[in-house]
């Protein structure tokens, strides 16, 4: 190097310097973008918890409201958690067997352009809006038959699907195609390798993708409002009949005027976002521990 | 100056090695005495709309170690991988010819690859053992092919005959990640000879492994000859000087057009084609003018 080159780095000049504020800058900027996404997420479980946690107790979860109460009842919503715990769980059933098979065709047996179509068809499915599933739901299954809880697993499931599809799809692609071959190369048909050998794989793929679609369903309001919303007060968990669900009571009570009944909505609004939360970060434990496992597969 | 000589003391070192081994392996008999086992005739392969392999015709010979030696891009593990039709997983793959295994065409498209592969065993180049137990590893493909009878006795026999039985014997239901790459491909090797096919395809076996792993796979493959058929793609000359009675050496050439493919060039015993090739371009290769 030549001894003009080496003065530049000891005695920084005009153009080095500015270069380092617009460097300084730059990072700056980063850093506060960061720093308001992480800041959002803390207003938002700060305020809710501020307002619920206060109103959160076992009455909460076990009775069921009172209409009219008058006085201090002990009154709870009890029904729709109970509701939401059978519509999600309903959903899944449904999304799970469907997301899965769909994404074994996809990666294991589709040729390249099938396989191209099928996940764009899942991106546009995971695009559209909710309510519009809602309403598809609503003239599908509701209308001349009235709302089930069923039928709000069924809106639910439709949204879970291109998740479940999609997550399950990465997981398998990350499986090392050299396991496949052996288990070919000894003369097993297809379907048992996958059966045998792809899909043990894949188990911390599975549960963290469903893990994160029960996560993001679990808040849906509007095609619940459109599917199993005419409710009454009694718990109930029979899909066969509309049940209340966690994100319509939060919609329906902080409509009331009653102060009580608000306080109910932040109280109901916390737990689903402890759900939330708590589904999300062991969805992301056990996403690190299975990559992980298929990694030691692939060496 | 220095690192040349240690190049050449090495060189020298191998040959004199691979001249041992030879000069202590029986004669041929000649070849219309030998049982064929593969009969290829005018084999072409393509991927897509680049040809891998043209016009390729030999036989290959019951309880013998043939071996498939030649340059980067020759199409030697196309070749190999047509014997049991791994290519057919391959999108774009498409060949010609006929390849007859004992009599019967296998590249036909009517013929079931699965079949071909359940008598056809396979050896990869990087150990691919299954994220199971040592002992899973051999016995789920025994299980799923319904040899269930016995089932402790034949993983015991195929790991003994891979030379691992007495260092895993005591730990079976271990990972079988947790063994070392040698190990592994012995594992690997136990594997596909437990579910008693008749040829052992292996590609490049030991290109993966250190010197003494490697020594204890050619020695396994001397050792197992007379049960099975072997077919070993190796880049490695000393290898299969080593380790094989027949050899074919690949090459690749190039049309007007520039594009390339492989070909065979030369096949004949191991020990004709090391010291008296009748292609000059074998001659090149196996003296290391070339590749």
């Amino acid at each position: 190097m030549r001894a003009a080159d080496l003065g530049m780095l000891q005695r920084p000049n005009d153009r080095l310097r500015r270069r380092r504020a617009v460097n300084r800058g730059m990072e700056l900027l980063a850093w506060l973008a960061a720093a308001i996404a992480v800041a959002i997420l803390g207003i938002v479980v700060w305020s809710v918890a501020k307002r619920g946690a206060s109103e959160l107790n076992l009455d909460l979860l076990t009775k069921p409201p009172v209409p009219f109460a008058i006085g201090p009842v002990q009154q709870g919503l009890a029904n729709a958690f109970a509701g939401s715990l059978v519509i999600v769980g309903l959903a899944t059933a449904m999304a799970l067997p469907v997301g899965i098979l769909v994404a074994i065709y996809v990666n294991e047996f589709a040729p390249r352009p099938i396989r191209l179509g099928v996940g764009l068809t899942l991106d546009v499915l995971n695009g559209i809006p909710s309510i519009v599933i809602g309403i598809f739901v609503f003239g599908l299954l509701v209308v001349g038959h009235g709302q089930k809880g069923w039928v709000g697993a069924f809106a639910l499931a439709v949204l879970m699907l291109p998740l479940v599809a999609r997550s399950m799809i990465e997981v398998l692609a990350l499986v090392p195609g050299s396991l496949r071959e052996a288990s070919l190369a000894l003369g097993v048909p297809r379907w048992r390798t996958t059966l045998g050998i792809v899909l043990p794989q894949t188990v911390g793929g599975v549960v963290t993708g469903t893990v994160l679609a029960v996560a993001r369903v679990a808040g849906e309001t509007a095609p619940l409002l459109f599917t199993s919303s005419i409710v009454g007060n009694q718990t109930s968990w029979n899909p066969g009949h509309a049940l209340q669900s966690i994100p319509v009571a939060i919609f329906e009570l902080s409509e009331q005027p009653d102060p009580a009944d608000h306080a109910r909505a932040w109280a109901a609004a916390f737990v689903l976002l402890l759900f939330i939360l708590f589904a999300s970060l062991s969805a992301r434990w056990l996403a690190t521990r299975s990559r992980r496992k298929i990694g030691r597969a692939g060496r | 100056m220095r690192e040349t000589k240690g190049v050449s003391v090495s060189v020298s070192s191998a040959i004199e090695r691979a001249v041992r081994v030879e000069t202590k392996r029986e004669p041929l008999p000649p070849r219309e005495r030998l049982q064929q086992v593969f009969e290829i005739e005018d084999l072409t392969a393509v991927y897509g709309s680049n040809p891998a392999l043209k016009d390729v015709s030999m036989e290959v010979y019951k309880n013998l170690v043939t071996a498939v030696i030649g340059p980067s891009g020759c199409g030697k593990s196309t070749f190999i991988r047509c014997l049991n039709r791994m290519n057919d997983l391959v999108p774009g793959f498409r060949q010609t010819g006929t390849i007859r295994y004992h009599g019967q065409d296998i590249a036909a498209k009517d013929v079931d690859p699965v079949a071909v592969r359940r008598t056809i065993g396979m050896v990869f180049q990087r150990p691919n053992p299954f994220p199971k137990s040592i002992q899973d590893n051999v016995a789920w493909g025994l299980k799923v092919l319904g040899m269930k009878d016995n089932l402790p006795e034949r993983v015991e026999r195929a790991l003994t005959q891979a030379a691992l039985w007495d260092e895993v014997k005591d730990r079976l239901k271990a990972s079988a990640l947790s063994l070392s790459g040698g190990q592994q491909q012995r594992l690997c090797i136990a594997r596909a000879i437990a579910v008693e096919p008749d040829v052992v395809l292996m590609d490049e076996p030991a290109s993966a492994l250190d010197p003494i792993a490697t020594q204890a796979i050619e020695q396994l493959v001397h050792e197992l000859k007379s049960e099975y058929s072997f077919v070993i793609v190796t880049h490695n000359m000393q290898q299969a000087a080593r380790v094989a009675d027949m050899t074919a050496f690949f090459s690749i050439s190039r049309g007007d057009e520039g594009e390339r493919w492989g070909e065979l060039i030369e096949y004949d015993a191991t020990e004709k084609l090391f010291t008296a090739p009748s292609d000059k371009r074998t001659e090149d290769y196996v003296t290391g003018r070339f590749g």
